[in-house]
């Protein structure tokens, strides 16, 4: 089985998981998706440590991050593809 | 794999199993403690559980305050109880109730004799129930004498890749098999609060959940002074790649499979509608929750991490796993299950349950937990309000 740098959970998610320690600039990664067994591949533009998100397409102020295949809040600055992202782009739609 | 029948377990007077031994030496409030701390000390085989309340609570935090020590006591976990109070009254009331179980259980009250004779009138029942206790043996139990709670904690992204659905196979493979099972965390299901209302077995049990929830969700918002993003992902969430509430109540909802829930309860009510899951209506906070689900009557604890939650409880063994391969080797001492090749794709969720399902039968029929070995016995009451 190829090495799996990221996994997605939902195949309409948008962003991916990176479960190795860490992805670096330019790095090609591999992405599972769970849901459907499938395999994608993006290339990486931060540092992103293990446990943490990368988009998985150009992202908009407003629009909703999907995981699980649930809305898990919005985007309040615009992500490109391969970015890094966390508290400092998207916020919770709660409170 | 095939699923083991039994476990070992001690079979108690009322009909319940417990997977541990204990005789408790409990106070009923904060200035017994040392009271009970000295009678534990005297006396091996036994152990005090201090805590910081007990004094002037009223209305329904008093009623919950009573709910939690007589479900402690109750608890099979529990062989015999020894209840030491200033007042006799609440003593009392605390000591009639576990006595319904038909377990051994012995009140004393300090005031008017003070700490150094009760501690010995104390002692001397505390030696007679460590040595009757001492005799009970092990037997083989159905699995369907587990009553199995969860929570999770220090969450992060792998919790709910790996250690939460590893959980949430477990049970969806035992819940077939007549365990009881419980859940809780109202306020971290905040944002998948519509879609685990969905889950329940009723219309009825939805409701209930969707009513616990919105109680919840409008005190937590009539007090706060800023909005929860500091709290809720905490910091050790956001360190670990969590971003919104949201996220985390996905990855958290995940720990209950394909589940659905058969009742809501009320913090520390035991269950009563027979085997099945059960949603209890609880703090987040691990020590608050963990406490609650044992005073239910609840017997063995699953608890999955991400960055490494150490909790354990006085009463309740508390099996930890972990999805993080940093958690799983830097904080090995606290994690009875590795299911971090999940994340590699070397294990699948499948059998991830199944090594669950070994970690927990083994740890129900008496291996201690790392929790157990390294000493951890919280017990943490909730608190409605500010006493009178």
């Amino acid at each position: 089985m190829a090495k799996t740098d990221i996994i997605i959970h939902d195949e309409k998610d948008n962003v991916g998981v990176v479960v190795i320690e860490k992805i670096t600039p330019e790095q090609d990664c591999s992405c599972w998706i769970m849901e459907n067994d499938k395999t994608v591949n993006i290339q990486a533009l931060n540092k992103i440590a293990l446990g943490h998100k990368i988009a998985m397409i150009d992202l908009n102020e407003g629009d909703t991050i999907l995981k699980y295949g649930h809305d898990i809040g919005k985007v309040v600055k615009p992500i490109k593809k391969g970015e890094h992202v966390h508290v400092h782009n998207v916020k919770t739609k709660k409170w | 794999m095939e699923i083991p029948k039994s476990f070992l377990g001690y079979k108690r007077e009322n009909g319940r199993v417990g997977t541990r031994n204990h005789v408790v030496i409990l106070p009923v409030d904060d200035i017994s403690n040392a009271c009970a701390e000295a009678v534990a000390n005297n006396i091996k085989g036994t152990f005090a559980i201090p805590h910081a309340y007990g004094r002037l609570q009223f209305g329904a935090d008093l009623e919950l305050f009573f709910d939690t020590m007589i479900g402690t006591g109750k608890n099979p976990n529990v062989a015999a109880i020894i209840v030491i109070g200033i007042e006799p009254k609440w003593t009392k009331r605390i000591v009639d109730a576990i006595a319904t179980t038909g377990k051994p259980v012995e009140g004393f009250s300090i005031e008017g004799a003070g700490d150094i004779k009760t501690t010995m009138k104390a002692s001397q029942k505390a030696q007679e129930f460590s040595q009757w206790a001492s005799e009970k043996q092990r037997e083989e139990c159905p699995l369907s004498d587990l009553w199995i709670s969860v929570k999770c904690g220090e969450s992060d992204t792998t919790s709910g890749m790996a250690a939460n659905p590893a959980v949430g196979n477990l049970m969806d493979k035992l819940e077939p098999l007549g365990v009881h099972l419980c859940f809780g965390e109202t306020s971290e299901l905040t944002g998948a609060e519509k879609v685990c209302a969905s889950r329940g077995a009723t219309p009825e049990a939805s409701k209930k959940f969707m009513k616990t929830w919105s109680d919840y969700n409008d005190f937590i918002l009539k007090e706060a002074t800023n909005d929860l993003s500091e709290s809720q992902p905490t910091a050790g969430n956001i360190a670990g790649g969590l971003t919104t509430i949201e996220e985390k109540a996905f990855g958290n909802f995940q720990k209950i499979g394909s589940r659905k829930f058969i009742d809501v309860l009320t913090p520390a009510e035991e269950p009563k509608k027979g085997p099945g899951l059960y949603f209890m209506d609880t703090s987040s906070a691990a020590g608050e929750c963990l406490t609650l689900q044992a005073a239910a009557g609840f017997n063995i604890h699953l608890f999955p991490t991400g960055q490494g939650n150490i909790i354990g409880n006085a009463i309740e063994p508390v099996v930890k796993l972990t999805g993080n391969p940093s958690t799983a080797a830097n904080m090995k001492e606290h994690i009875d299950l590795d299911v971090s090749k999940i994340l590699k794709r070397e294990m699948n969720m499948d059998q991830a349950g199944d090594e669950l399902i070994k970690t927990t039968i083994k740890a129900a029929s008496g291996r201690l937990t790392c929790a157990e070995v390294l000493g951890h016995k919280e017990f943490i009451m909730t608190k409605l309000f500010r006493s009178a």
